[in-house]
Parts: C-alpha cells; structure tokens; sequence
C-alpha cells in the first residue's frame, strides 16, 4: 500500500477513536459546558446585565457571548487533549500507537484534531445556548469568527498534549487549567473591556495571551475590539508554529512517552 | 543464504536513572524460528524487547528487522513486527472489536478491510463471541488473547511475546502454546520471553538467556538440554526403608520412609538402576523428574553469570 494512503487511514483512524471517546461520555464532555454557560447568561446577562448597562456600545450580555463560547472552546479543547494523551499514556494504550508505522507528527495531529472539533463543537453548542439568551445576535465577520474559532482550538490543543507529555500523575493534569489557564481567561477581557480598567492594569492586561484571543474572536462576532487583529492573529499563529515544533521534538526524542 | 528475521548488534541501553540494562548485546533470529528469549527479573529481557519495538530509546547498537535497519526505516520495519507486550496495553473501556479493528487502522488497513481481518483474527482466537463486550469485563486470559488479536491483526512476519501466558491457567497456556506453534508452522518467527521454562523447552528451538544485561547463552535448545550431566529422579518404592539402599554407581538419598532421590550421569543407564534396586528387593511405583531440566540449567547459568 502506498506509504500516504496508509498515514491517511492512520490519522483517520486515530482521530475517529478520539471522537468517539468524547461523545461515548457526552454526558461528561457536552452538557456541562452547555449547562454552566446558561447559568453565566441568566446571572451576568439576565439579572445583572441590565443594571451594568453597556460595554464598548453593546448590550453587556450580548458583549459577553464571545467571551464564553471562547472560554468554552480554550478548556475543552485543552482539556480533551490533556485528558486523552495522558489516558493512553496511564493505561499504556499508547503502546497501540507507538508500535505502529504511524509517524510522530501524525499522532501530534491526530490528537490536536480530536481536540479541536470538542472544542468547536461545544463552541457551536454555547452559541445556540446564547441564542436562547440573545436572539437577535448576528456575527460581524464569520471568515475571521471562524478562523479565530479554529486557529484557538488547535494552539489549547498544543498545549494540552505538552501537558500530557509531562505529566506524571492525574495532578499535573489539572493544575495548569486550574491555577494558569482559568485566571488568565477571566483576566483576559471575557466580562469587561480593558478600557475599564485604570492604565496601570490596562497595560498589564496587554501582556495575557488569552486578551488577545478572546478580543480577536469578539471583533469577528462583535467587530469590536481592545486589540490589534493582524498582531493577535501574527500571534496566535506563531504560537502554534512554535508549539508544533515542540511536540515534534518532544515526540522524536521520546520524552514522556518512550523510555 | 540465511535470511534473518531479527539482528541485533551490539545493543545498549542505560537510562536516565544510570540503571544499565544492556551491555552490548549481539544476536540474531532466523526466519521461521521459534526462539526463546531468558532470564531473570530485571536481566534486560523487556528492554530488548522494547528497543526492537520502538517502546524504548536505545542508548547505542543496531536493530535491523527482515535486513531493515529501524534507524534507517522504522515504519517499514514496524510493518513486519508483531508485539505482545508484558502488561495490558489496551483501553479497558473500549469494545473488544473496536480494540482490534482501531489497531488495524493504525497500521493503515482501511476500515472495511479491518473489520474483515478482526472477525477472522477474534474467530481463530476464540473472541468472536466476546466482540462486543467492554475489555474490562473479560477474563485474565481473554485478555491476554485480545493482546495477541490485536499483534496479529496486520498479519507480521516476526512476532515478539513477552510473557504471554503469565496469569494464564493451564489449560488456557497449552491452547495458546498450540496457537503459536500452529502460526509458527504457517511462517511467522516468533520470539517468546516467559517465566516458565517448561514453556520454552515445549516451544522454542532456539534459545538465548541473558543476565545483567549480556548474552550469557544463545544456542539450540536441544544442544543446551544435552549439556545436562546430572538428571535428578524421584523414585517412589513400595516398601518402607530407614536408610537409603547402598549401590556404589548412584547417588541416592532418602526422601522418606518411601521415596528415592536418584541422581543419574549423562553416561548411566537408568535400567540399571531399576535392577539394582530389584536385585535389593526394593519394588519402584513411579517414576518423576525431580524438577524441570531447563530450570535447573538456568539456574545454574544465572548464578555463574
């Protein structure tokens, strides 16, 4: 058989058992984030939004709706990845892989795939769910909602399968989202616009990642921003690149996977 | 011209933690062979083995798989190579059928084509009826078959078992044993580790054992058996003694009042024994090996190693 058609079959494969991992336990992967983002639009949109008022012009629920589907797709793309790579490596399973002629770089994207239509998938989900909350809602630019949407998923799933590549235990799993991941996203412009914030703090937002993430997704729903759109994308993208690269190294050389 | 089916040159390996496990192991396994593969706990076995299936980094050496050299072209290499590893290897919460079918996928078999080679490979194994059960809900020896379903599933020429029948309860080890010779016969090499030597001498041809990392035998198991001088046998008797009977040709020992430990030389007969013993009036019952030949030929090996 021909050496691609059978990497294809490999990454097919791979990205199918990851898929149907997530959905065999939807009740732990979909529905959650579906049920804790309306809690966030009836509290914060609903009951206190109102009495907030508006936020660079918009009504403040309708301010907050990137902001969730984006913190939304950031933790379940990086969870999934994290969770999975670390599964297969705990239980061995990556044995299934590893003896196989399949190529590092497949099993990088195979798993960054998985991660990435978890997270596009509960992103759709949160903006039917604000739907409920906001009819009225229209997407500015859906080329760069949709790009950011997917640019975002692939660069939390890098991340979580560096995570996976390091940990140990079931810990290390969750200390990142829980003590960086989730702090930075709340500091990163998803309830309020830096503009709000005095310049001190205004110019230390500008150094969270997560600012420039969540800003670029609100200009293509929203088209408004805090940020730069070329220099958060010229961003987003090197990170990947540099990301990619440092699961590549680290899968060749074996670290966290091979003794 | 020999063609082997696995070559390995002066193999080394230490790990981070400065453990060394192997020292510079060189050996080779003809194609067709069933070789097996000794030593104990902690010897280097399994790290052999894991540097031939890309689970370990090898620190310096060379693998070479049907001529292939892994450094040069592992995937190829990998197509041809089989592995049943020592620990449970797969997703406990997957179906068996999945299992199979999904590492047929990682080997590039296209899904239809994968379903088709489950089926025969679960029917042949025994696990057809099992296909649609979650792994955690089968037995210890199921799984172990579901480890070996899932090795053969791109149908390798080479296929290394490290402890496949550990667990296993007898009548499921001589199923398997009869499995492996019947796959043997068909063509596949195989290369088995194992804790039961008894295993290795019903099996294997060929035979290497290695101890601190080195190679401290590799020959054909029925040179290695010929080796033994001494065989040691237990007599049971009809009658009751107080002090074992005195023939000058034989070692015997009193086990108890009705039992002889024999040990017998390469050069005596044992009928020569059986009518010394009757010229003594001394009647034998049965008959037993005192322990398993290769056992004690291991043992022996190991500790001067």
């Amino acid at each position: 058989m021909n050496r691609k058609n059978e990497i294809v079959i490999s990454l097919i494969t791979l990205v199918r058992k990851e898929i149907k991992r997530y959905l065999r336990i939807w009740v732990q992967t979909l529905v959650p984030p579906a049920v804790t983002m309306s809690l966030y639009f009836v509290i914060f949109g609903s009951l206190i939004g109102p009495r907030i008022g508006s936020m660079d012009g918009l009504d403040y629920i309708q301010f907050m709706i990137p902001g969730l589907i984006m913190m939304s797709v950031i933790t379940n793309s990086y969870a999934n990845v994290v969770s999975s790579f670390y599964s297969v490596k705990f239980q061995k399973s990556i044995e299934e892989l590893l003896v196989s002629p399949m190529p590092n770089w497949a099993i990088l994207i195979g798993f960054v795939l998985g991660g990435v239509s978890r997270g596009v998938l509960i992103g759709i989900i949160v903006f039917f769910v604000s739907l409920f909350f906001y009819p009225s809602f229209s997407i500015a630019n859906p080329i760069l909602t949709i790009s950011v949407l997917f640019l975002t998923s692939i660069l939390f799933s890098l991340m979580g399968f560096i995570n996976a590549i390091f940990a140990d235990s079931f810990d290390d799993i969750s200390i990142i989202p829980t003590f960086v991941l989730t702090p930075l996203i709340y500091l990163g412009g998803v309830f309020y616009s830096i503009n709000i914030l005095p310049e001190f703090w205004k110019n230390i937002s500008m150094i969270n990642p997560m600012l420039y993430v969540v800003n670029t997704f609100r200009e293509g729903m929203l088209g408004v921003s805090d940020v730069s759109i070329p220099f958060a994308l010229a961003m987003i993208v090197a990170f990947i690149a540099a990301l990619s690269g440092a699961c590549l190294i680290l899968l060749n050389k074996g670290i966290g996977t091979r003794q | 011209m020999t063609q082997f089916a696995l070559e390995i040159t002066d193999l080394k390996k230490t790990y981070d933690s400065d453990v060394v496990a192997l020292k510079g192991i060189n050996l080779s396994v003809t194609e067709g062979d069933f070789f097996a593969l000794l030593g104990p706990n902690g010897a280097g076995k399994s790290s052999t083995i894991g540097i031939i299936a890309s689970l370990v980094t090898k620190t310096a050496g060379k693998v070479k798989i049907f001529d292939i050299d892994t450094d040069d072209n592992f995937p190829e290499a990998k197509r041809l190579l089989g592995v049943v590893s020592q620990e449970i290897n797969f997703n406990n919460f997957e179906k068996v059928m999945d299992i199979v079918t999904t590492q047929a996928g990682f080997y590039g078999i296209p899904l239809k084509e994968a379903k088709v080679k489950t089926e025969i490979t679960l029917k042949r194994l025994g696990l057809w009826e099992k296909r649609n059960d979650q792994a955690r809900t089968l037995s210890g020896g199921f799984k172990r078959r579901l480890m070996i379903a899932k090795a053969l599933i791109h149908e390798p020429k080479l296929l290394i078992l490290d402890e496949p029948t550990a667990g296993v309860d007898i009548e499921l080890r001589r199923e398997m044993w009869e499995f492996l010779k019947e796959i043997n016969n068909n063509g596949t090499t195989i290369i088995l580790t194992t804790h039961y030597l008894e295993e290795a001498e019903q099996l294997c041809k060929n035979i290497a054992i290695i101890d601190h990392g080195e190679l401290v035998e590799n020959t054909s198991m029925k040179n290695l058996l010929s080796r033994l001088d001494v065989q040691g046998f237990v007599l049971d008797i009809n009658q009751s003694l107080n002090e074992p009977p005195s023939i000058d040709e034989f070692e015997i020992h009193l086990e108890d009042s009705s039992t002889l430990n024999v040990a017998i030389q390469r050069d005596q007969s044992i009928n020569s024994l059986f009518k010394k013993l009757s010229d003594q009036g001394i009647e034998v019952s049965s008959m037993r090996n005192e322990s398993n030949r290769l056992e004690e030929m291991f043992i022996e090996m190991v500790k001067k190693s």
